[in-house]
């Protein structure tokens, strides 16, 4: 070995501070803004909530079926900080298991609607100009042309209404999406000087997509899937509010404003709870967004 | 010359219009078989469980539920396109039928609803981007994180609760108040009741219309008035303005001729975007409202599984989608100069 090339040991200690360093930097700017720190928190709180709703609860056993009428229609008050329904439940219990719900309805969503949009869009892109994409981006073309709640009602009414089934109607929505961020992003590097490179190393194209191309739009991509996380809470509670989604007695959020709603207006309480769940959701979700968002912006 | 431009420009439209109704075709497609593929017999579910076997097979046969799929479709295709969209479950009338008595309200409640959206996103975007950082920029910020967090459907009953019924302020239900009556002539209350003279009824349906519409609208309002902010400070800090300082243009002028025009460029092209969630939104608030348009309609075909009726409303929104965002991307290139040339 001529000298000066770095030893297999060393080269690695020097890849993994790079890679501490750039974490760092992240990080950096992540928190400059303070907006991003609040809403990071947020979701921490609200997830360490919901993995905890058991201990974190005033009234676990609330959760489902529970009948007390001896407390029923009660007004918030210390015992009850959102007050009780019509069951007597308690509404802030019920809402902490409503967090559970929703972040399930994230995860679940989100780890269908990424990888098989952005695969499609790489493959697509990659492939441009030939009928392979031509057939990907008309599919996905059929289902953006509708307003994107209209096509999740109208999946969810014909499948039975329940909480499964309102993730995948929101799933079959949301994919178009991300097929079309990838494939406008492999598009523009599709004839950058590293993938033809490798092209003419004879990499297997597998390998040109996801290690070559993949990397690049990995922090858009994860851009996008944090903004997108308010927006899927939306249309999952817009879903089980009109009663296509899970049915009570589940304690999500959706079913449970229009349940409650049913009590207004001498009841207010009851819907205040899980409506102000809701959107702390949705905030928390668009205020990490923003962060994210800034940090790549960055680059 | 121009006459050649213009053709050009003509043909994209024709273009994309086309484009857009295969699609259509293909969502029709889609719906149609989802709803076919999946369990359920829709003859056993639109004549109830206590039918008799042989009504429910004379039902499939005059449906052609017995055929294979595309041969359904086909039929069905050729039906649509001559305007028979079946008989709907929920009020035993032609789904046509329908949709003519329920789409006026829709289209008053959206147009309302736009006007609103346009109006409010152009005051709040032009008051924060005009003097940025300042006391009116950061209320304004404020808001927008919150109105966007919060869904149309919560803003609906939120206001319901408040300005209709605690401080009855505004009607909480419908288009218009118990006792009144405007005659049908276009279906769009505030329209017709202009064209009869009644001006009284006018005043009612627009109170009527004020928290639906707003409620549908602040998500939008909120979100447009951001990009229109980023997008003010953006262009005021180019040099082609200051330029035009220093040669003593008046700033006012300066600011609404020159920064302001394309600034709403992408402001409008998130509008397109708008629309869509205006639509689907409107189905949770009308149905909140009792406001008896075709969302609402749509939303009880879904509850009853009345296939017809959905697929019926489905296309007519996507139809409306589609018209509204070439309207949009028309007023877009008109306003943008390089959009109408590299067509």
């Amino acid at each position: 070995m001529a000298g000066g090339t770095v030893s297999g040991e060393a080269f690695e200690g020097l890849e993994r501070s790079v890679r501490r360093e750039n974490w760092r930097r992240i990080w950096y700017r992540f928190k400059r803004s303070r907006l991003s720190v609040v809403g990071l928190s947020m979701v921490v709180g609200l997830l360490f909530a919901a993995i905890f709703a058991d201990f974190v609860a005033p009234y676990p056993h609330h959760a489902g079926l529970y009948i007390g009428f001896r407390d029923a229609y009660k007004p918030p008050s210390l015992e009850h900080l959102l007050g009780t329904d019509m069951y007597g439940r308690d509404v802030l219990s019920r809402v902490i298991f409503g967090f559970r719900y929703a972040f399930l309805l994230i995860a679940i969503v989100l780890s269908l609607v990424v990888p098989t949009g952005v695969i499609l869009g790489l493959v697509a892109g990659y492939y441009r100009g030939t009928w392979v994409e031509t057939v990907i981006i008309r599919l996905s073309d059929i289902f953006i042309s509708l307003p994107p709640l209209v096509l999740a009602l109208s999946i969810a009414s014909i499948l039975e209404p329940n909480i499964y089934n309102a993730m995948l109607a929101v799933s079959l929505m949301w994919w178009p999406w991300y097929v079309r961020l990838s494939h406008s992003m492999t598009v523009s590097l599709r004839n950058e000087p590293f993938v033809l490179a490798a092209e003419l190393q004879g990499a297997r194209t597998i390998h040109i997509l996801l290690r070559e191309l993949l990397p690049i739009e990995l922090g858009t991509i994860l851009t996008k899937l944090t903004l997108d996380a308010g927006w899927v809470i939306l249309i999952g509670a817009a879903i089980s509010f009109v009663g296509l989604g899970a049915q009570p007695p589940t304690p999500d959020l959706g079913t449970m404003v229009s349940e409650y709603s049913k009590y207004l207006p001498d009841f207010w309480w009851m819907t205040l709870g899980p409506a102000s769940g809701i959107v702390l959701m949705i905030l928390a979700f668009n205020l990490l967004g923003d962060g994210i968002r800034d940090v790549f912006a960055g680059e | 010359m121009r006459s050649a431009m213009s053709r050009v420009v003509g043909n994209y439209y024709i273009r994309k219009l086309a484009v857009s109704i295969v699609t259509l075709f293909g969502i029709s497609l889609l719906i149609f078989t989802l709803a076919r593929v999946l369990p359920g017999d829709p003859a056993r579910l639109a004549l109830g469980p206590r039918a008799p076997e042989e009504v429910v097979e004379q039902y499939r046969r005059a449906l052609r539920l017995n055929e294979p799929l595309y041969v359904q479709y086909y039929y069905w295709l050729i039906d649509v396109l001559q305007g028979r969209l079946g008989i709907s479950l929920v009020t035993f009338r032609d789904v046509m039928v329908d949709i003519a008595e329920f789409l006026p309200a829709t289209v008053e409640l959206v147009i309302f609803t736009l006007f609103i959206d346009f109006v409010g996103a152009f005051a709040l975007g032009v008051l924060a981007g005009r003097k940025p950082n300042s006391l009116v920029d950061n209320t304004i910020r404020v808001f927008t994180y919150i109105a966007i967090a919060i869904p149309s459907f919560v803003w609906a009953i939120i206001l319901q609760l408040v300005i209709a019924n605690w401080l009855d302020l505004l009607p909480a239900y419908g288009r218009l108040s118990i006792g009144m009556s405007v005659p049908r002539i276009t279906g769009l209350i505030t329209i017709d009741s202009l064209l009869s003279g009644n001006f009284l009824a006018f005043a009612d349906a627009v109170r009527h219309l004020i928290i639906p519409s707003v409620s549908l609208a602040l998500g939008s309002i909120a979100q447009e008035a951001r990009i229109l902010r980023a997008n003010l400070i953006e262009n005021i800090g180019k040099d082609y303005i200051l330029n035009m300082h220093s040669h003593g243009v008046p700033s006012t002028i300066i600011f609404f001729k020159y920064a302001l025009k394309p600034s709403t460029i992408p402001t409008l092209t998130i509008m397109a975007l708008d629309t869509a969630s205006i639509l689907g939104n409107a189905f949770l608030v009308e149905l909140i409202f009792n406001w008896p348009g075709l969302s609402r309609y749509g939303v009880i075909a879904m509850l009853r599984k009345d296939l017809n009726a959905i697929v019926g409303v489905v296309l007519v929104i996507g139809l409306a989608y589609t018209v509204a965002s070439i309207v949009i991307d028309m007023i877009v290139s008109y306003l943008n100069p390089r959009a109408r040339q590299s067509r």
